[in-house]
């Protein structure tokens, strides 16, 4: 009820009725958001728009060269997929020639992509095949690094996403209730987020060692020592995970309480009302929490995955991007393109890569989540 | 009399639950920094044994204070501590007043341009600090300083350069108008009749009323800032200038030049326990105004 | 109501505070800041009123007590001697010395004198930030070669001290085992070798047949490593031509090479990638690793717990001649310092061969000249580490003197650690080659025309045998 009035007074002051008053307000409104416009140009905008620019030519970060501009080249060294067919090595007459187990052969995919004779597959390199009944598909790329930055990234964004989320909801709940020394434990599952993701880099380093970590030892203990230890960080399939639990440790405290405010922002007349329906626990949460929850749970989301999307730090100071960059990420490569190997216009040419791929996934986040009735 | 001892069970159980669930969760949060804290007064080859085993959470052994020492003989902690105190606090208390002014002025005025800049701040909300690092750098070498000895020009390796690129910030002013809108508009339009002029309504209405998310901001920028990492080692050349987490290399002795070829991990340790404690501490002394703050910020429906 | 008055008073506090502080910080800032190079600063020395000439210098030791203090009591000695110039140094942590010069070249911002590691100079002498030495003459004809930074042509830095990489293992553990002690005219050979350390290993004494230190990541890969490649016959990059690492990196040398770094892995016989730093540390002391490829400064370490069992021994030759890598930190001149005859004056003062044994005893590193070994702890005559001056001398193989090496030591450092974790051998070397030479092309060949330079790896002096 309040909210309307509130829109229909509103909507009163909006009549121009006070033509005079309004250029006031523009002025000052420009007054007030002057600082934060000229700071936001300067250290954001112009460096963004340098970046931008940077991207199409072969800026580095010093050299005696003059830069040149190159056009899309960076843009196209960095993204070119083509698919390559081969079919088995045959000998004389004809006949496939079968490996030891019997598979079919097929020559290396260097002698067509070092082959003058194949100059559309220059520069390419592997970076997965696909055998497909006697053809073999070989996807090639110009970059596979970054393809696999590529992947790697989505992978992080898709698991933590609902993983983090998930967990700062359950958390939420868990101490949502006005019950002795519940608030010792919000502290506790708060105060990983106040220190820094370095030295918790630095920490889980420890505990994810492969011989003697406290991981290994816990679980070995716990399952009595029918666990064997695993080297977390030295395993491709391990390694993301491993970093994504420690980002989730770190970070989901901050989530779970924007979780906590939107519970408490539910109005208790709704639960006392489900309750006289006769409602359960569970019913209560899918009819009354969750529904009230919808503005809190897409900030969050938003939220998460923009951060998500830009995992670095960690990768930076503990897996440099293995093993076998598995845990590369996209702005890491950015950065040790740009900055660690001083090409600067590469790096640019990711980090705008990165900056459109961003924008599509918030803004495909912001569509699918909108208010189905306004 | 039956079905009363059931449900006075039940709701025994869930809380036995409850209970334990809380409790292991709290054990996997506060472990690893008990580790930390822990660690830094044990000697260096205790230190890497116990960490295999319960013994790395437990004060065994022969503890002392000497990493602590050896640690402030090798760097001066007490420089780097005061310089990301200095920084974290004059960036987040001059972004305070920018923000909320540009928030304000999104929320609760009308002017032309104004989706535009809202459009503008939600797409600088997506760029990772590390993208425009380096072309950031290019700027800010290039800008001048009017300081003690006339007009200079470059920012390089000052406070300034620290600071001042750090004064707006996205995410703030974001927070900003979402907790502005929800104010109710009686009050601006109550003080407009009254003839109040807006820089009067912002200080003297809004203002008041907004500790909350007024608190929020800060804590979270107050924690980008301390942690800052990447921008510190590119712009900060003097040691009177460094902030803590490049104090951090200081530890990192790379053997090819260490006469004990040794990484003194009990000084990381104690290092790493300077530099975070004080943050755990003054966030325990404020948390209830802080959890207060993000709760009644809260994302309203 | 109240509230709202206190909470306002504390922001206006607050912000006062602030201002207040960044003012004071900023004109603090002023006149103790770092000068620009040159600017002239009146620095009252005891007695003396003179007006003497400031020179900056960056060193690359933060957190480091013992070189840190060597180091100002030379320069105390310098500024003492004479009552024209005063150095002033200011310490960076090493981990990240090489972004703060970077981010300084690009400001314009450098100091007078700046340390760099010695495969990194070409790259700053490219790159417009360093200047030729102006020593006098004969002033380095003592000096070990590798010591002696150049790039077409011209010295551009000079270091005070060497490293030389060797394996260390005991006599007893090999007099066990049946292997033969190699020497420096006879070192061992791929196969010998190899079988070394497959006997080693198979007898179950040590977790490790040999340690080489993959838990020290970032520029130990390709100064510990890189000399395996070019004795297999490898190189990072072809140097006769300095243009591309097309057949350097991934010819049939290099996979060889890649082939047999891998088994290494693969066979068991070293600790891969995920070795914790604390066992490269005392691995080998502790007698868990039979054998140790490390450099000189571990020796002090190794000596204690072995004494006289210790054994120093030469690289293996790989077919292409026994090799290690070479050249440390070393000093050079900024180009924008305005005080180049002082930057000059003070790096020949430092050059004497009293601060190179000085160095040398503090840190363990090999002093640059004989005579300055002759008199030093460690490495005179009859002296423990004697002999590491001698493989020095025989076998030091500079990382390529190219600007390119910046990028390359990165790519070379994943290629191996690639490898080392399973990757295709061929691919890998493959995508390594690529990367190089790519970078090489955009950067129009970083000065290089394409003409043949000088020898390749496979017809140097080492090769040879001359």
């Amino acid at each position: 009820m309040a909210q309307i009035t509130k829109v229909e007074t509103r909507n009163q002051m909006r009549s121009s009725k006070w033509p005079i008053e309004r250029n006031t307000e523009a002025i000052t409104a420009w007054l007030m958001a002057s600082p934060a416009m000229i700071l936001m140009i300067l250290f954001l905008i112009i460096p963004f728009f340098l970046a931008f620019y940077f991207s199409f030519t072969n800026q580095r970060l010093i050299s005696p060269n003059p830069t040149e501009f190159l056009g899309l080249q960076n843009y196209k060294q960095l993204l070119t997929l083509k698919i390559l067919r081969l079919d088995p090595i045959k000998n004389e007459s004809g006949e496939p020639v079968l490996d030891e187990d019997g598979n079919f052969t097929y020559i290396r995919e260097r002698d067509i992509t070092r082959n003058p004779d194949y100059p559309q597959y220059a520069g390419l390199q592997r970076w997965n095949s696909w055998d497909v009944g006697k053809t073999r598909f070989t996807l090639l790329a110009s970059d596979v690094v970054f393809m696999k930055s590529l992947i790697n990234t989505l992978y992080f964004a898709i698991v933590i996403v609902p993983g983090q989320a998930g967990l700062g909801l359950i958390l939420a709940l868990l101490i949502n209730r006005r019950v002795k020394g519940v608030n010792v434990f919000r502290t506790i599952y708060f105060i990983p987020v106040v220190v820094s993701i370095v030295v918790v880099s630095i920490l889980f380093r420890f505990i994810y060692d492969g011989d003697n970590g406290l991981l290994n030892s816990a679980l070995v203990f716990i399952t009595g020592g029918a666990f064997k230890p695993i080297d977390w960080l030295a395993n491709t399939t391990t390694a993301m995970p491993a970093i994504m639990l420690m980002s989730a440790w770190q970070a989901v405290g901050i989530h779970m309480i924007i979780w906590l405010a939107g519970l408490q922002n539910i109005p208790f007349t709704l639960y006392e009302a489900a309750d006289i329906d006769g409602a359960n626990a569970f019913q209560k949460f899918l009819y009354v929490t969750w529904p009230g929850l919808h503005n809190t749970a897409v900030f969050i989301l938003v939220t998460i995955t923009i951060a998500a999307l830009g995992l670095f730090t960690q990768i930076h100071v503990m897996t440099r991007g293995g093993p076998l960059d598995s845990t590369s990420t996209v702005i890491f490569q950015a950065v040790r393109k740009g900055f660690d190997m001083q090409n600067i216009a590469y790096g640019s040419t990711i980090s705008v890569v990165f900056f459109i791929l961003v924008l599509s996934v918030a803004i495909i986040q912001r569509y699918l989540t909108r208010e189905k009735s306004s | 009399m039956n079905i009363s001892l059931t449900i006075k069970n039940k709701r025994r159980l869930s809380t036995f639950v409850r209970y334990g669930l809380m409790i292991i969760l709290a054990l996997i949060f506060a472990l690893p920094i008990v580790f930390m804290i822990v660690s830094s007064f044990k000697p260096h080859f205790q230190l890497l044994q116990d960490s295999s085993s319960l013994r790395a959470f437990l004060p065994v052994g022969d503890l002392s204070v000497n990493n602590y020492f050896d640690a402030f003989a090798r760097a001066p902690i007490s420089l780097f501590v005061f310089n990301s105190v200095l920084v974290t606090l004059v960036t987040v208390t001059l972004g305070l007043l920018v923000n909320s002014m540009m928030g304000f002025a999104l929320a609760s005025m009308r002017w032309k341009g104004k989706d535009i800049m809202l459009l503008v701040i939600i797409a600088t909300l997506i760029l990772p600090f590390e993208t425009i690092a380096v072309p950031l750098l290019m700027v800010v070498s290039r800008l001048p300083w009017i300081g003690a000895g006339g007009i200079t020009q470059g920012w390089l390796n000052s406070y300034h350069v620290q600071i001042i690129p750090f004064i707006v910030d996205a995410f703030s002013i974001f927070l900003f108008v979402q907790h502005f809108k929800s104010q109710p508009y009686e009050l601006i339009e109550a003080a407009r009749m009254d003839g109040a002029g807006w820089l009067r309504i912002y200080a003297q209405v809004i203002v008041p009323i907004s500790g909350p998310v007024f608190a929020t901001a800060a804590i979270l920028r107050g924690l980008f800032m301390w942690n800052q990492y990447l921008w510190p080692i590119m712009v900060t050349q003097s040691e009177q200038y460094r902030p803590v987490m490049v104090g951090l290399g200081y530890f990192y002795q790379l053997s090819t030049s260490n006469t004990t070829g040794i990484l003194p991990w009990g000084e990381v340790m104690a290092y790493l326990s300077i530099i975070t404690i004080p943050i755990i501490v003054l966030f325990l002394v404020m948390q209830q105004a802080f959890i207060e703050s993000i709760a009644s910020t809260g994302i309203k429906g | 109501m109240k509230k709202n008055k206190v909470f306002c008073s504390i922001l206006a506090v607050l912000i006062a505070l602030s201002l207040v502080l960044t003012a004071c910080g900023s004109s603090a800032a002023g006149p103790s800041e770092d000068l620009a190079p040159g600017e002239v600063s009146e620095v009252v020395e005891s007695g003396s009123s003179s007006t003497r000439t400031k020179l900056s210098m960056w060193y690359h030791g933060a957190g480091n007590e013992v070189e840190r203090n060597i180091l100002l009591s030379i320069i105390d000695d310098y500024n003492n001697s004479q009552d024209k110039y005063v150095v002033e140094v200011q310490d960076f942590p090493q981990i990240s010395y090489n972004a703060s010069v970077v981010a300084a070249a690009l400001a314009g911002n450098l100091p007078d004198i700046i340390d760099v590691d010695g495969p990194v100079m070409p790259n700053w002498a490219w790159a417009g930030y360093l200047s030729p030495l102006e020593l006098s003459d004969g002033a380095l004809d003592e000096f070990l070669p590798s010591t002696i930074g150049m790039w077409e042509g011209e010295v551009y830095s000079v270091g005070l001290w060497e490293a030389a990489c060797a394996i260390y293992a005991r006599k007893s553990v090999l007099d066990q085992y049946n292997i033969r002690i190699p020497t420096l005219e006879q070192p061992w050979d791929l196969e010998e070798f190899d079988a070394a350390l497959e006997t080693l290993q198979a007898s179950g004494e040590f977790d490790y047949a040999l340690d080489l230190g993959m838990a020290w990541t970032g520029e130990w890969y390709p100064y510990g490593f890189s000399p395996f490649l070019q004795s297999f016959g490898g190189d990072i990059v072809d140097r006769s031509t300095y243009t591309t690492a097309e057949g350097a990196m991934n010819g049939p040398e290099a996979i060889a090479f890649g082939e047999w770094w891998q088994s290494l892995f693969v066979r068991g016989l070293v600790p891969g990638t995920t070795q914790d730093s604390a066992d490269r540390d005392t691995g080998f002391i502790e007698g868990r690793y039979a054998m140790m490829w490390n450099g000189n400064w571990a020796g002090a370490s190794a000596l204690e717990p072995y004494g006289d069992d210790l054994l120093i021994l030469p690289a293996p030759d790989f077919g292409n001649g026994s090799r290690i890598g070479a050249g440390s930190w070393q000093f050079g001149v900024s180009a924008d310092s305005q005080n180049k005859e002082g930057a000059n004056e003070f790096i020949e003062f430092m050059m004497q061969d009293k601060y190179l044994v000085a160095f040398s005893n503090g840190i363990n590193n090999i002093p640059s000249t004989p005579s300055a070994a002759a008199a030093s702890e460690l490495y005179a005559s009859g002296a423990p580490f004697e002999i590491f001056f001698e493989y020095s001398a025989a076998q030091s193989t500079l990382r390529p003197p190219t600007p390119a090496y910046l990028t390359a030591a990165l790519v070379f450092e994943k290629a191996l650690a690639d490898i080392a974790n399973g990757a295709d051998v061929v691919d890998a070397l493959d995508a390594a080659a690529d990367e190089i030479t790519a970078d090489i092309v955009a950067n129009g060949g970083y000065g290089f025309d394409g003409s043949v330079v000088g020898p390749s790896i496979q017809e140097d002096e080492i090769a040879t045998g001359k």
